[in-house]
């Protein structure tokens, strides 16, 4: 070991690899998070507001049931759904796009298939995307469900006597006491989505994809270390990382927390 | 309770984000019994098949270590867990309960580290492990999370919470000791707490990847997530091998899960920081 200044650092700001990293990285976190809070506000609402406690308890233990698996097994499920001549999501898709009653609506699919999604760089990114999402929405939901039902019955109570329909309470009342634990729910997706390892890594095979489609900073920086031994340019990329994450974060701050915490958002 | 429309429309639409969730476990279930000319039928077999004997065979021909890897994981998660709720109980208390020189100081140095993102430590901790001479060793996986920042934080919430000061005066003037105070009085008091923090690590511990792929190095030493990807090179294993092989590594967590969804749920989201 020697001293070799910034040398590692200057490396990584001209390697394109890191660069398409970052990119690939940041792309699968804003898709795969906006898409998971997205499906798990409006439905913490549902189940909070519309389920009686018994159903409940079923539908957020099975929205939850990924989040406590481990993500080895997960991809490795997911990497026979999406096999490529055998898989059960292309055989699937098959049948939509040629059964009767819905061809109509899946015919434009039958010209792409088979998808070759795990072999394929446009479509690496969504069935990482995919495996994401669904391992991860169920977490939200019981984050936003605990959140909302937290909420005193009574500002529901006053709103309906104000003839308030769902959609006004959704977006008047829970939304706006939900924002702290929005901006908790949102820094979590972002600490945990620019570390993503265990998903992609499995899904390529331990490589990051053909074309490196689906190499996230996360395995360039492991491969890196434990393949090509290169611990210092290793050690130089988890600080560039934990910059990006750090200033992620106080944008996300800024956008989401300064009103949350100050007098509870909008009225 | 009447079914309009809406209802009706409301629970397809849960039942079916249930059963997207859902379906990925049978799937995996149901490949686990099937032989190869089973899962490469068409149309596919959407039942148990006829395999599952010749997949075990199969599994352990390609994974001659597959219980010693069961084995190396459930010894890795009780002696983290139990490890964990020791040191992390202990030094809540003395952060709840004693005081002493720059406490609060060491206190937000420590809620400090817990920003830390976990992949800046990833290269040292390899290089401390093999300077230890830890690699391959289960302590290298469950010593260094055994005192986590966010394990003593949060017991220390919770005897802030369930353990007046008073009291302890009260013990000490009745001649307990101060160890005996913390085992025999506190411990007790902070069941939910310790039962908590025990399940989150346990699970964590359980599906450890990227922390034991960097400190295991040869396949006697692996635990169940990093044998599981070894298997991944292999052209010729069956995929009802991998998934038999998988099955057996989810099946402990998810017979939990199953038997106490709504306590592991409150284990997750307590320690989120949010209330319920």
């Amino acid at each position: 070991m020697h001293w070799v200044g910034l040398r590692n650092y200057r490396f990584l700001v001209t390697d394109p690899w890191f660069w398409q990293a970052l990119e690939t990285t940041l792309v699968l976190l804003v898709l795969s998070g906006f898409t998971q809070h997205v499906i798990a506000l409006p439905l913490a609402y549902i189940i909070d507001r519309r389920v009686p406690p018994r159903l409940q308890n079923f539908f957020s233990a099975s929205y939850f049931l990924p989040y406590i698996t481990s993500t080895v097994a997960v991809s490795l499920i997911f990497s026979t759904i999406y096999g490529y001549h055998y898989g059960i999501l292309n055989e699937f898709l098959n049948y939509l796009s040629t059964a009767s009653w819905s061809s109509w609506a899946f015919g434009w699919l039958k010209k792409s298939l088979p998808i070759n999604w795990l072999g394929n760089t446009f479509y690496i990114k969504p069935s990482i995307i995919i495996v994401v999402v669904w391992r991860w929405f169920g977490w939200n939901t019981v984050l936003y469900l605990a959140g909302l039902q937290a909420i005193p019955e009574e500002l529901y109570d006053a709103a309906k006597v104000d003839g308030a329909n769902a959609w006004h309470e959704f977006w008047n009342i829970s939304l706006p006491l939900l924002r702290p634990i929005i901006f908790f729910a949102v820094t979590m997706t972002i600490i945990g989505n620019m570390q993503l390892f265990d998903e992609p890594f499995i899904l390529t095979n331990g490589t990051g994809g053909i074309g490196r489609a689906g190499m996230t900073v996360a395995i360039y920086l492991y491969r890196t270390a434990f393949e090509w031994t290169q611990m210092g340019v290793a050690a130089a990329m988890s600080w560039l990382l934990a910059i990006f994450i750090g200033a992620l974060s106080v944008a996300n701050y800024f956008l989401f927390a300064r009103s949350a915490f100050g007098r509870g958002g909008k009225s | 309770m009447k079914l309009h429309p809406t209802r009706i429309l409301m629970y397809l639409l849960l039942s079916f984000l249930a059963l997207i969730t859902v379906f990925p476990f049978y799937w995996m279930l149901i490949l686990a019994t099937q032989t190869p000319a089973e899962i490469y039928s068409f149309p596919p077999h959407l039942w148990f098949g006829t395999g599952a004997g010749a997949n075990y065979q199969s599994l352990i021909s390609a994974l001659p270590t597959f219980w010693r890897n069961m084995w190396n994981s459930i010894y890795v998660a009780i002696m983290a867990t139990l490890t964990t709720l020791f040191f992390c109980s202990l030094g809540g208390y003395a952060f709840a309960m004693y005081d002493f020189k720059y406490k609060n100081l060491l206190f937000g140095f420590m809620i400090a580290t817990m920003m830390i993102p976990q992949l800046l430590g990833i290269v040292p901790y390899y290089i401390e492990m093999s300077i230890f001479g830890w690699l391959d060793k289960p302590r290298a996986l469950y010593v260094p999370g055994m005192a986590s920042a966010f394990g003593i934080f949060l017991m220390r919430q919770y005897i802030t919470a369930a353990f007046p000061k008073e009291l302890m005066d009260a013990a000490r003037i009745d001649g307990c000791s101060e160890f005996r105070i913390y085992w025999n009085i506190v411990l007790p008091l902070v069941k939910p707490g310790l039962a908590t923090l025990g399940i989150v690590t346990f699970v964590g511990s359980w599906n450890n990847f990227l922390g034991a792929l960097v400190v295991l190095r040869s396949r006697e030493a692996f635990t169940l997530p990093v044998a599981l990807r070894t298997l991944q090179g292999y052209n010729t294993i069956r995929w009802g091998a991998i998934m038999l092989g998988t099955t057996l590594s989810v099946l402990p967590i998810l017979v939990v899960f199953l038997a106490a969804s709504r306590r592991v749920i409150h284990a997750f989201t307590a320690t989120s920081g949010i209330k319920q």
